[in-house]
């Protein structure tokens, strides 16, 4: 553990330092203000949409906090190991079509999913339930997977990562008796409440951090930056690795869940390559390296997004209407991300965290 | 039995023309260029007169192909030189993962741009409408057009791997691709080669995008991704930067989806692209520095 500790110092410094055992929690202590920050953040962002009481706003906020529960699950895995993965978003789908097996009227599932089994048939529960089995789905699927696919490493995981995706996809698209196929799936009880997004959001990023500063997410922290000394000093990188991909796993399972009961409606290709690289680009602008980036970057580009759709609406200004061309949204939004990597690569937030800024000599 | 095979080699030269356009860039800046698919995408619109209507008003199309085939490989080449100046210039310091989203993003503006000028219908053209006529060959029946593309190919193949060994540049970017810095050290001019790659790989998408407007006769704004899916992965299976291994692997997996769609059961056949998905995984585990290994890709301790 000792060099490991030391190399993982960048980020917990004096974690654990050979002599001189820390104070129980001292990690913990010392780096908690993040997710607290950030939760609050979310907070704010729902208590305004609340107050505010617009319907499409309320649907729009809710959007975003599906994005984070995403952003952070792919966080998990690719910002603490630095291997891309293309192949999260396949756990999603996982995740929204259990939500959906579990939580559809048994009539309208026997009529339209005739395929399942008689058990799945029979059950109904309430959406936090099926969410959390969802989300122990997805990451029973990410161990099986996880199994084969974290010996590789580098460019290799990452396409094999793909491969799953496209896997799961194709199986999701043709298994007409239990998918349904391409046709969407319809009468998944829709939650307009915004809480439990919130609960889902904040929930993501306490289990985020909490796999962060866990002896797990510190060596594999330690196997980024320095593959070949973490595995000398004794750090089983696919081991680690399989830890972070079943957890990131769950909490996409959970973000496909909420996302199906946020919609109504799944089909595989809402959980294929537009929200793969949505969801990639929105970490890797705010920062693929701390778990402050992910949530920063689903903030500021949905934001971004929202306000360029409602420029291409129409704005009035002082009695003349603006609106922007069609399809300039979509180009307007490449061109911001392109130019914000060009000035920050590593992202808006770079490697920091977010924390108070007395605490900030800390990092 | 010869149907299978010049389907295989058919597909599989669309797919080893896509991966080896993806290699050269890869070879030279280590960047994942997602928007090759995009650059495919629009060599084909190229063809038209930009319009939302429905039926498409052919533009270049209707040159004579001595002048159309030119007409489209400079559009690519363009196009991609356009990107390497405009966007990738910006990017040749930062590390992979950021290269590709800002790939990504540009392939985004490419796809919207189009989107913009042509609306998202699929438009239908007939494009050099002789080149659909079957022919019969030792007792099969093939499209001249499949004939073409896999001769059409080699040459490309061919004329590449000559270029690469016997000119001044092909060492130069050969070079580049082994050692970046050392080249550069050694007199190699940087902006220069990674320019080259990128007109070249820039006629490779818009060889593609002919062979594949013709063949289909509809074009649609979504057919660049598809094959640049498949090759994408062809490059890394064929061994990342490595040229012949990307061809091979395009080969490979072209004839891996022909094969399959003919010997699976009925019921599994829709579950075709879950197998060869399913192979890839399985290369990968085997042979994860690619089939053919480029040298300066090893990862050094």
């Amino acid at each position: 553990m000792g060099v490991a500790a030391s190399l993982a110092n960048s980020t917990a410094p004096g974690a654990a330092v050979a002599e001189r055992k820390p104070a129980r929690f001292a990690l913990a202590r010392r780096t908690i203000l993040t997710p607290i920050l950030l939760s609050l953040l979310l907070l704010a962002i729902a208590l305004i949409t609340v107050m505010t009481g617009s319907r499409p706003f309320n649907q729009t906020v809710i959007d975003v906090f599906v994005r984070v529960i995403l952003v952070v699950g792919l966080y998990i895995f690719i910002g603490n190991s630095g291997v891309l993965s293309f192949g999260h978003i396949g756990f999603t789908c996982l995740g929204a079509y259990a939500a959906a097996w579990l939580t559809i009227n048994p009539m309208m599932k026997r009529g339209s999913l005739p395929g399942l089994p008689e058990w799945l048939l029979e059950t109904r529960l309430p959406y936090w339930q099926s969410a959390v089995l969802a989300a122990l789905f997805a990451a029973l699927a990410a161990l099986i997977f996880g199994r084969v696919l974290m010996r590789l490493s580098g460019i290799a995981a990452s396409i094999a990562t793909f491969a799953m995706l496209a896997m799961i996809n194709t199986i999701y698209s043709n298994w007409e008796s239990v998918t349904g196929a391409t046709s969407s799936v319809v009468g998944i009880p829709i939650v307009r409440v915004i809480w439990p997004y919130l609960i889902g959001a904040v929930a993501a990023i306490f289990i985020a951090w909490a796999h962060a500063i866990s002896r797990s997410g510190l060596a594999l922290r330690a196997a980024r930056d320095e593959p070949t000394a973490a595995a000398a000093s004794g750090i089983d990188i696919p081991r680690e690795r399989l830890v972070a991909f079943v957890v990131s796993g769950a909490v996409m399972g959970l973000g496909g869940a909420l996302m199906a009961h946020s919609i109504g409606v799944v089909t595989p290709d809402t959980f294929y390559l537009g929200l793969t690289f949505i969801t990639l680009s929105m970490l890797v602008v705010g920062g693929m390296g701390s778990l402050s980036g992910g949530v920063v970057g689903v903030v500021l580009l949905s934001a971004l997004i929202q306000a360029l759709r409602w420029l291409e609406a129409g704005v009035s200004l002082g009695g003349s209407t603006f609106a922007l061309p069609k399809g300039v949204q979509e180009i307007a939004l490449g061109v911001i991300m392109i130019v914000i990597l060009a000035l920050r690569p590593s992202g808006l937030m770079g490697n920091r965290e977010l924390t108070l800024p007395r605490s900030s000599r800390n990092k | 039995m010869l149907q299978i095979l010049f389907d295989a080699l058919s597909l599989g030269s669309l797919y080893a023309l896509g991966a080896l356009g993806i290699a050269l860039i890869f070879g030279v800046m280590r960047l994942v260029n997602f928007a090759h698919g995009d650059v495919i995408a629009f060599c084909v619109f190229a063809l038209l007169w930009p319009s939302t209507d429905a039926m498409a008003i052919v533009f270049a199309g209707q040159l004579p192909w001595y002048l159309l085939v030119p007409f489209v490989l400079l559009c690519g080449a363009g196009l991609s030189v356009l990107c390497e100046i405009v966007v990738f210039r910006r990017f040749r310091k930062a590390n992979p993962a950021t290269m590709m989203i800002a790939s990504f993003a540009l392939g985004f503006v490419i796809r919207y741009f189009l989107l913009m000028l042509f609306s998202s219908r699929p438009k239908s053209i007939s494009l050099l409408p002789e080149l659909s006529q079957p022919v019969e060959i030792l007792g099969a029946r093939l499209p001249l057009l499949q004939l073409i593309t896999i001769v059409a190919t080699m040459v490309i193949l061919i004329g590449l791997t000559l270029f690469l060994r016997q000119t001044r540049f092909g060492l130069e970017m050969r070079a580049a691709a082994e050692n970046f810095s050392m080249a550069r050290m050694l007199g190699v001019r940087a902006n220069r080669v990674i320019m080259g790659a990128f007109a070249l790989s820039g006629a490779l998408a818009a060889a593609i995008a002919l062979i594949f407007g013709i063949q289909t006769g509809t074009l649609d704004i979504q057919m660049g991704a598809s094959i640049m899916l498949m090759a994408f992965i062809a490059t890394v299976i064929g061994g990342l930067g490595s040229l012949g291994g990307a061809v091979l692997a395009g080969f490979l997996l072209g004839a891996a989806s022909v094969i399959m769609q003919v010997m699976l059961p009925i019921d599994a056949r829709p579950f075709r692209d879950a197998f060869v998905y399913g192979a890839v995984i399985l290369v990968l585990l085997f042979r994860p520095q690619g089939l053919i290994a480029a040298r300066g890709t090893k990862e050094r301790v």
